[in-house]
């Protein structure tokens, strides 16, 4: 007991840190599980490295301030969602490779900035973040795009389900599906921000990617997967941050390595398309 | 076999199409050229014609989801409600969702968004899955099912969508003989209430013995009326001689 308690008691730090990443588990992967169902997972790494030029621009101006940080790299995940969409659009859908380059030219770029002023602490705390670290606008940053993340997402549920599923039949209905993609876009900018803050620009997917995909071997239809999703993420969060305390390992890479566990369990052991299904031959059914 | 749902019959008409010197395009190459026709309201009609003739562009265009770039076309009646029954290559046939859901999504004009459903309504979504055979189908993943089942649930979404024109694409592609049946009595019954029903189909013999009339497409009207009429011998090997490849150089039209 102590070893799961232990910290949370005793350290004001670990308990910030906690609250933080529960925050951003309860939001940010049923975002994950929609961009899995759209086939388009990477789109949430280029966010997360396209905010990161304007993160650094906000660190060159202001120091290590939340705001300046946040502002920046909202207007750089914004530019770089629009461009994305753009990409897209230009490809006929096949942008995985302009994707690719768009991401790396970002990243390299707020790696450029950072290193013109900051210090080596300063490019590691941009590229790994620190959960430890949470200070008080980081937590409400956090906490505020989970508040707003979760009503929006439930107006845009249904919107959002039927345009993956059949698009053919959401433009004929009327459904603005360019409105709500654009809506649900914002809020994974917002969320890759919130996740920035104690993950860093490489982490920042972790929690929303890793147990989305792994909540598709729980459950064979959406609202199920999105319950499996937010859970394996909080308890993700949970024992990546008893992990990073106890074996002393570096946070960030802690919760997202432990995320990576609950998807290879859930590969192997889970109810649907499970390995462990696959190889156990059981009778058929009679009927 | 077919469970017919007694519902309360009510009076219906749906409404006359009416395409008037319509031109869609593909990147400036027309598909569909200068194409007039005309069908009555209440009509069971099918388009036929060799593949790149234009018919999925076509209803496409009736449905409101494809630009038209010259002509018209017009929907009698007072804001008739139009269902479209795409081919199924567009859909994601491994979302997770569930049978019933895919049934409400019918609703969709009435509940939109955010309303929810009531308890009328999910009758009503069984009932359009029991009237295609696919009763106990309603807690079942549509990514467990058959290409043949799959196009039922289509059918029944349609049933709950309750238009008043219905546009099929190639209904009974990768169904079954039986399931095919089973289809064409939903489309019976729904002549028989008065909507109009529009296919694009490939199966000449089917047309022939289910569809009234029928308009045959090559790109430009061969024909329309009367299917007996329309694919006579004559109008069958002049839409056989379209040209299915495009003229790079074409000019702009002058017509």
């Amino acid at each position: 007991m102590d070893w799961l308690f232990g910290p949370f008691i005793e350290f004001g730090f670990m308990r910030r840190a906690l609250v933080g990443c529960l925050a951003l588990a309860v939001a940010a992967p049923l975002l994950g599980v929609f961009l899995m169902l759209r086939r388009t997972s990477l789109t949430a790494e280029v966010l997360a490295h396209g905010v990161t030029p304007g993160i650094a621009a906000g660190f060159l101006i202001a120091g290590l301030s939340v705001p300046a940080m946040s502002l920046g790299g909202l207007i750089a995940g914004l530019a770089v969602a629009v461009g994305a969409g753009a990409l897209s659009r230009a490809t006929g859908g096949r942008e995985d490779a302009a994707l690719t380059a768009l991401y790396l030219i970002a990243l390299a770029l707020g790696v450029t900035l950072v290193s013109l002023r900051g210090s080596t602490a300063d490019l590691t705390h941009l590229l790994f973040g620190q959960v430890l670290g949470v200070d008080d606008p980081a937590l409400l940053l956090m906490a505020g795009v989970a508040t707003l993340t979760l009503p929006v997402l439930a107006l845009a549920w249904r919107p959002l389900a039927l345009e993956c599923f059949d698009p053919g039949f959401a433009a004929a209905e009327g459904v603005r599906g360019g409105l709500w993609h654009g809506l649900f876009l914002v809020l994974v900018v917002l969320n890759v921000l919130a996740a920035f803050q104690a993950m860093g620009t490489l982490m920042a997917v972790g929690l929303m990617m890793l147990p989305a995909v792994a909540a598709r071997h729980w459950a064979r239809e959406l609202s199920g997967m999105a319950y499996a999703s937010v859970g394996l993420a909080m308890l993700s969060a949970l024992f990546g941050l008893l992990a990073s305390y106890h074996l002393d390992l570096p946070s960030g890479p802690a919760i997202v390595l432990t995320a990576g566990v609950a998807w290879a369990i859930s590969v192997i052991f889970g109810p649907v398309d499970g390995l462990l299904a696959r190889w156990v031959r059981r009778p058929h059914l009679a009927g | 076999m077919m469970q017919v749902v007694t519902e309360k019959p009510e009076p219906r008409r749906g409404p006359a199409v009416e395409i008037a010197n319509l031109t869609a395009t593909h990147q400036r190459h027309p598909a569909v050229h200068h194409v007039s026709a005309r069908f009555a309201a209440g009509s069971l009609a099918a388009i036929v014609g060799p593949n790149g003739a234009g018919k999925t562009t076509r209803l496409r265009t009736i449905a409101g989801l494809h630009r038209v770039d010259e002509g018209r076309v017009t929907l009698s009646g007072r804001k008739p409600r139009v269902a479209l029954l795409p081919q199924q290559s567009g859909m994601d046939r491994a979302f997770p969702i569930l049978c019933l859901d895919v049934m409400l999504q019918g609703l969709w004009s009435r509940l939109g968004a955010f309303r929810g459903t009531s308890a009328a309504d999910r009758d009503r979504a069984q009932q359009a899955l029991e009237a295609v055979g696919l009763g106990g189908f309603g807690r079942r993943p549509v990514g467990a099912m058959s290409a043949g089942q799959f196009q039922r649930l289509l059918f029944a979404r349609l049933l709950v969508q309750d238009a008043d024109l219905i546009l099929l694409d190639e209904p009974f592609n990768a169904v079954d003989a039986r399931t095919a049946a089973d289809l064409l009595a939903v489309l019976r019954r729904w002549h028989g209430e008065g909507r109009t029903v529009l296919a694009v189909l490939h199966d000449l013999e089917l047309v022939q013995r289910e569809f009234p009339d029928c308009l045959l497409l090559a790109r430009e009207a061969i024909a329309c009326g009367p299917t007996a009429e329309v694919l006579s011998a004559h109008n069958r090997l002049r839409a056989r001689m379209m040209a299915e490849a495009w003229d790079e150089t074409a000019p702009a039209c002058a017509a």
